[in-house]
């Protein structure tokens, strides 16, 4: 079960940055820890420090201001690139609950999904509208997720579209394994009837290293 | 009904639907040492069963070192990542392929190579680079750690059907055009997000005329332009490459297979979300200048000048971009002096990509640091039986060992701050390659011509070599 998320109020900070990719979010070089050390101390690592690990001055999450922010503001296509599930997990360390972003990353949006973390997509103007409100310090957000609503000062209240999976999702505190498991009946059966008939599909289980054609062929 | 190629497997996985997801049946799964070791995780604390060992491929790609001299890990991390999924392939009899075994590779590499990826499948791997294995008509996505944690335990996971894209590259590819600056010149067109919620189908006569590992290249890449999904429909090329691999169904199942696979095509009246035509013939070889793959231009353009561009967030992106790239608007890409060469990836590491670079490196010598790193051990001895692995040493090139190695360097292979390379990967976003590296991205030959010449090149320019 992840806590569940139905009304969050809290400080917003903006990256104004569009197309961060996981890489910005959480470094390759940073991916080895389990999960319950936490990733916190890795968000933006790169962006935060120079190439010798010195915290960088001027990096906008850090402001003393910006530092108790539980609401992320960012621009287009917000989490694209790599699968790494601890960009999702490095914003739940560090204190984030929503990121609000006109487009997300597919797999980064599902990722978010299945931990927990809001992401609220609103057109590019209301994103420009509110960045522009962070400029020069924190504003607080409320969000009211059964209403699918969004609060703020340089917007009012607003509307945003969510997949109606990932609402019961998160309202719920369910998880996607958790309610999988809940359907396994359904897919014994599915995979029984898909088994028989893509049978050349599951006929050959590979047992041991053998003789590779590979190897003595020669590829056109 | 017409259906597209897409919609005929989606449609043949979908177990049931819920709140506008489909739960989709997963027919195959890679376990590497990167995302999965975190499920496995998950599975022990949950206390979870592999419902289906039979249906994944383990191996070790990430964090396997390349250098062949000294065959030791990074670190003890590196060293732990890739041990945890032997253990876990071993404890559940699941094949894996780790350091050092004659079929490690590169996921996306080895599960084409080995017939494990076949069409009409639906296969997924904790990586974002997993669409790959869409060139010979699988229907395969990146999904994260805890969603392989999923398909271990319930062989099923919950998926928006995205929309459906055609992108119809037609025309022949000019002397010196691969399928590097195909994709390339796609995400350039249609932009980092230009794909966002699609399943993308590449076609048209280019695409045809391609081999399975230029087709991969050109799958590989479609995360790149937004989409977890790229894939070709199945033809001849698919099945003689298919024929006679580890992993193939052999004997009735083959023709069981086959006539299933002639079926997985594109109705001719079926209808796309979206269709985008690219003409090949004008597409010259290209290199990426900026921070995202959509920062694209032909070899022969200049850096660009964020001063002429109207939209003022683009403008504050390529700013961006050009600080971190050290670049001045208005300088000729070809000036652009490169301290480094990575020919690899599970874009560009196939024989093939190896044969095109080793064709401009032949009687040369390269003038910066050059590393060539197969995407599996079977390329490996191949090209050291073609005599590649001579061409590129001879050159002053590292031949190096198989592995995702200088993409992204989680196995401690790094781009040494403020250096350029000229890169062969997928990804030429801020860090990469390692704090403060500046990616070009290329395909094979572009790269060995840089690695030669010491800067960004037209490969077509190179003097012919008697």
């Amino acid at each position: 079960m992840n806590a569940p998320f139905n009304r969050h109020t809290g400080l917003a900070a903006p990256l104004p940055h569009q197309n961060v990719d996981t890489d910005q979010i959480i470094p390759c070089r940073f991916l080895t820890g389990s999960r319950s050390d936490g990733f916190e101390q890795f968000l933006f690592h790169d962006l935060r420090h120079d190439s010798a690990g010195r915290p960088k001055a001027g990096f906008v999450l850090d402001e003393p201001h910006f530092r108790a922010a539980t609401i992320l503001v960012s621009g287009d296509n917000f989490g694209c690139g790599s699968s790494r599930e601890q960009a999702v997990w490095s914003l739940l360390d560090a204190g984030y609950r929503a990121i609000v972003a006109p487009s997300f990353g597919e797999i980064f949006y599902n990722n978010a999904a299945t931990n927990g973390l809001l992401a609220i997509q609103l057109e590019t103007d209301q994103v420009s509208r509110l960045l522009q409100s962070l400029a020069d310090g924190p504003r607080d957000i409320a969000i009211d997720l059964p209403q699918q609503t969004l609060s703020a000062e340089a917007l009012g209240c607003v509307r945003f579209p969510i997949d109606a999976f990932f609402k019961d999702c998160l309202v719920s505190g369910m998880t996607a394994l958790e309610l999988t498991l809940t359907h396994l009946e359904t897919i014994d059966a599915f995979e029984r009837a898909h088994k028989a008939e893509l049978s050349w599909a599951f006929a050959r289980p590979y047992t041991k290293p053998m003789l590779d054609p590979a190897l003595t062929r020669q590829r056109p | 009904m017409s259906n597209t190629l897409f919609e005929k497997v989606w449609a043949s996985h979908e177990i049931m639907e819920l709140h506008g997801r489909s739960l989709l049946y997963i027919d195959k799964y890679f376990l590497d040492d990167g995302s999965a070791v975190l499920s496995y995780e998950q599975m022990e604390a949950g206390g979870l069963e592999v419902r289906n060992p039979e249906q994944a491929l383990s191996l070790s790609d990430h964090y396997v070192p390349s250098r062949p001299t000294a065959m030791i890990f990074a670190d003890t991390d590196a060293r732990r990542m890739s041990e945890s999924a032997a253990k876990f392939a071993a404890k559940r009899r699941m094949p894996h392929f780790g350091f050092g075994h004659p079929y490690q590779g590169i996921s996306h590499v080895v599960g084409i190579e080995q017939g494990f990826s076949l069409p009409g499948l639906t296969l997924v791997c904790g990586d974002s680079h997993t669409a790959t294995h869409g060139a010979v008509g699988a229907l395969a996505f990146g999904i994260g750690s805890t969603e392989i944690t999923q398909v271990m335990a319930a062989q099923a996971l919950w998926q928006m059907k995205p929309k459906t894209m055609r992108i119809n590259v037609d025309g022949q590819l000019g002397m010196g055009v691969e399928a590097k600056d195909v994709i390339l010149a796609i995400i350039g067109t249609i932009g980092t997000k230009g794909a966002s919620g699609y399943a993308v189908e590449y076609a048209g006569s280019t695409v045809d005329a391609l081999g399975i590992a230029q087709r991969a290249t050109i799958c590989n890449m479609s995360i790149e332009a937004g989409a977890k999904i790229g894939m070709v429909a199945p033809d001849d090329v698919t099945l003689q490459h298919l024929v006679g691999l580890p992993f193939a169904p052999v004997g009735e199942s083959w023709d069981q297979a086959v006539l299933h696979w002639r079926t997985l095509r594109s109705d001719s009246d079926a209808k796309f979300d979206r269709e985008v035509h690219i003409d090949a013939t004008a597409i010259e070889p290209v290199v990426t200048w900026g921070t995202s793959p959509e920062d694209v231009l032909p070899i022969s353009g200049c850096v660009p000048d964020p001063a002429s561009e109207g939209d003022p967030d683009r403008k504050r992106q390529m700013l961006r971009s050009l600080e971190y790239m050290g670049l001045v608007p208005g300088v000729p890409l070809c000036d652009l002096a490169i301290d480094r060469v990575f020919i690899g990836s599970c874009t560009n590491s196939r024989i093939e990509d190896l044969r095109a670079a080793a064709a401009v490196v032949r009687g040369r010598q390269a003038v910066v640091p050059s590393w060539v790193v197969p995407g599996s051990q079977l390329i490996r001895s191949q090209a050291e039986r073609e005599g590649l692995d001579q061409i590129f040493i001879q050159a002053g090139f590292e031949w190096r060992l198989p592995g995702c190695s200088l993409c992204c360097g989680n196995n401690g292979d790094y781009v040494a701050p403020g250096e350029r390379c000229a890169s062969t990967s997928n990804r030429n976003f801020i860090g990469r390659q390692g704090p403060d590296a500046r990616t070009h991205l290329l395909s094979p030959s572009m790269a060995a011509a840089a690695a030669v010449t010491g800067r960004l090149t037209d490969v077509r320019r190179l003097p012919r070599l008697v």
